[in-house]
C-alpha cells in the first residue's frame, strides 16, 4: 500500500492528536499573530465609544450558556469592560431563556469587580430571566418596569436611580445581544422594526455568515463574530488604553490559526491523495464503483 | 505551576476529560459525564423557572393580596396545555394552539416580512449613494449580481438554457462561495470551543499559562 492510500485510510484519532497539539502549544508558548480588526467590529467598538454618562444606557443581553461561553464571555465582559470605563449606564439582561442567567451573572461579577469604583443600581443593573421571548422583548418597548417589576436581587425597578427615567426602548442608546441561538433575528424583528432601537450583534462563528446581510443593510451597527470577533474588540479595546482584564481571546487565536492551517493542510492533502489514488487505479485499469 | 486546590475546578476538569474520552471510543466514563449532564440541565431549568416565573408571576399575583384575578384566564390556558398527556382530555389543547397560533402569526408576520425581505430588497438596490468608492462600488455590484443570480436559480418555471441558463450557473457559484464561508465558520466556531476548554484545563486546572 502506497503512501497516499495509507494516508487515506489515516484513523481519525491521529487527527483529532493533531489537533490537540497544534491548540494547546500555543497557549502555553504564546506566538502572538498581529490581530486586524475588521470593519463589523470597529463599527460596533466605534458605535459604543461614542457614548458617555449623558447617554442613555446599554443594554447587554446575555443569550448564551455553558456550551458556547468560550466564544461569546469573552465579547460580554469586553463589551461590559468597554461601558463601564466610558462611564456608559448598562443594563446587563439575563436572558430570554433560564440557562443563560448563569453566564451574565458570572460576567458582570467578574468585570464589576474590576471597576470598585461603579456602583450597582447607579452605575450598572441587573435583570434577571423572564420568560416569554418575543412577547418580553416587545414588552421593554412599552415598560421596562412593567416587564420585570424587580431587578436579579428583588429590588424594585423604580427604585433603581439609574433607571429613573429609562422607560423603554426609546431611553436605550443601544441594544447588544450577545448570543450563541437565533436571538438576533428577534430582536431585530419585535425592537428594531417595531420600535427602531439601535441592535448590536455579538454572535457565534457559526451564526456570523447568516448576520452578514443585515449588517449591510444598516439594521444592525456592528458584528462581533465568533471568538476572532471577541479578539478584536479586545484590541481595540487595548489600542485605546482601555481596561482589557484577561483577554481570553485573544490569547486563544493563535491556537485557532494553527488549528486553521492544520485543517486547510488536511483538505489539500485528503483532496489530492483522492485524485492520486484514482489516477492509478485508473491506469491499472482498476474501476470504482459509485456509492 | 500551581494546580487549583479547587474541588469545583477539580470537577469541571475532570468532567472535561470524561467527555473527551469519547474521541478514543465510547465508554462508562463518557456516559456518565452525559447523565449527569442531562440530569443537572434539567434540574437547572426547572429551578429556575419555578423561582423566576412560577413564584413570582403565577403564584404571588394570584394568591396574594392585590390579588390580580385576571391571570386566571391565560393560566387556565397554560394548564390545558396538559391535556396532552391524556388521551380523554387531549382535545382541550386545541384552545390554548389556537390562542398561540393566531396570536404568534398575527405578531410575526408583518414584522418578519418588513425586516427580512422588504428592507433586504431595499438593501440590493443598485441606489448613487452605494458608489462613494471603488470598495463600495464593487460590494454593491457584488450584492446585486449575486441576489440576481440566485434569484434566477431557484427559478424552476423555466427551461435553462442561453443566458438564463448561464445567470443560473453563476447563482450555483454565489451559493457555494456562500456554503464555503459558512463551512469555514462553523470549523472557526468548532475549534474556538476547543480551545475554551483547553485554556480552562492548563489555565485555571494546571496553572500553566
Amino acid at each position: 500500500m502506497g503512501f497516499w492510500q495509507r494516508f487515506l485510510q489515516l484513523d481519525r484519532k491521529w487527527i483529532f492528536l493533531g489537533i490537540a497539539i497544534v491548540v494547546i502549544i500555543p497557549l502555553i508558548k504564546p506566538i502572538g499573530l498581529p490581530i486586524k480588526p475588521t470593519k463589523p467590529v470597529i463599527d460596533l467598538f466605534t458605535y459604543i465609544d461614542t457614548l458617555g454618562p449623558e447617554s442613555g444606557p446599554v443594554m447587554v443581553v446575555t443569550g448564551f450558556d455553558p456550551s458556547t461561553m468560550p466564544e461569546l464571555m469573552p465579547m460580554e465582559q469586553a463589551l461590559l469592560r468597554h461601558c463601564l470605563t466610558k462611564g456608559i449606564p448598562v443594563i446587563s439582561f439575563g436572558g430570554l431563556y433560564p440557562a443563560y442567567i448563569g453566564m451574565a451573572k458570572m460576567a458582570i461579577d467578574e468585570v464589576s469587580a474590576d471597576f470598585p469604583d461603579k456602583k450597582y443600581g447607579e452605575d450598572y443593573v441587573f435583570l434577571g430571566f423572564i420568560p416569554g421571548v418575543s412577547a418580553v422583548i416587545l414588552s421593554i418597548g412599552i415598560d421596562i418596569a412593567t416587564t420585570f417589576g424587580n431587578d436579579y436581587y428583588g429590588t424594585p425597578i423604580d427604585s433603581l436611580p439609574m433607571l429613573r427615567g429609562v422607560k423603554n426602548y426609546s431611553d436605550i442608546s443601544l441594544v447588544v445581544d450577545v448570543s450563541g441561538t437565533s436571538t438576533p433575528e428577534y430582536w431585530l424583528m419585535y425592537a428594531q422594526e417595531r420600535y427602531g432601537v439601535n441592535i448590536g450583534v455579538a454572535c457565534t462563528a457559526v451564526s456570523a455568515p447568516a448576520y452578514y446581510a443585515f449588517l449591510q443593510s444598516g439594521q444592525f451597527v456592528g458584528m462581533m463574530g465568533g471568538m476572532k470577533g471577541a479578539a478584536e474588540y479586545e484590541e481595540l479595546m487595548a489600542r485605546k488604553g482601555y481596561p482589557t482584564g484577561r483577554r481570553n481571546a485573544t490569547i486563544g487565536m493563535d491556537s485557532q490559526s494553527l488549528a486553521h492551517l492544520l485543517i486547510i493542510l488536511l483538505i489539500i492533502l485528503g483532496n489530492a491523495g483522492y485524485f492520486i489514488v484514482r489516477r492509478g487505479e485508473r491506469r491499472r485499469g482498476i474501476i470504482r464503483r459509485k456509492r | 505551576m500551581s494546580i487549583s486546590t479547587s474541588i469545583w475546578v477539580w470537577m469541571a476538569a475532570l468532567l472535561t476529560l470524561m467527555v473527551y474520552s469519547f474521541l478514543y471510543k465510547d465508554n462508562p466514563f463518557y456516559r456518565l459525564a452525559e447523565h449527569i449532564f442531562m440530569g443537572l440541565s434539567l434540574g437547572y431549568t426547572l429551578t429556575i423557572l419555578w423561582y423566576n416565573y412560577i413564584i413570582p408571576r403565577v403564584y404571588e399575583p394570584l394568591f396574594l393580596p392585590p390579588h390580580q384575578w385576571s391571570l386566571i384566564f391565560p393560566i387556565l390556558l397554560g394548564i390545558m396545555t396538559f391535556g396532552i398527556f391524556s388521551k380523554k382530555y387531549s382535545w382541550l389543547i386545541k384552545y390554548p394552539l389556537a390562542f398561540y397560533v393566531g396570536g404568534y402569526a398575527g405578531l410575526r408576520i408583518p414584522l418578519l416580512l418588513q425586516s427580512w425581505i422588504i428592507r433586504q430588497v431595499e438593501a440590493s438596490f443598485l441606489t448613487p449613494d452605494k458608489f462613494t468608492s471603488l470598495m463600495s462600488s464593487i460590494n454593491a455590484i457584488l450584492i446585486f449580481a449575486g441576489l440576481f443570480a440566485t434569484l434566477i436559480y431557484f427559478y424552476f418555471s423555466k427551461k435553462r438554457e442561453h443566458g438564463f441558463g448561464a445567470a443560473a450557473q453563476v447563482g450555483i457559484v454565489f451559493i457555494m462561495v456562500a456554503f464555503g464561508a459558512a463551512f469555514g465558520y462553523t470549523v472557526m466556531a468548532r475549534i474556538s470551543l476547543l480551545i475554551g476548554r483547553m485554556q480552562f484545563l492548563i489555565h485555571d486546572w494546571l496553572g500553566i499559562m
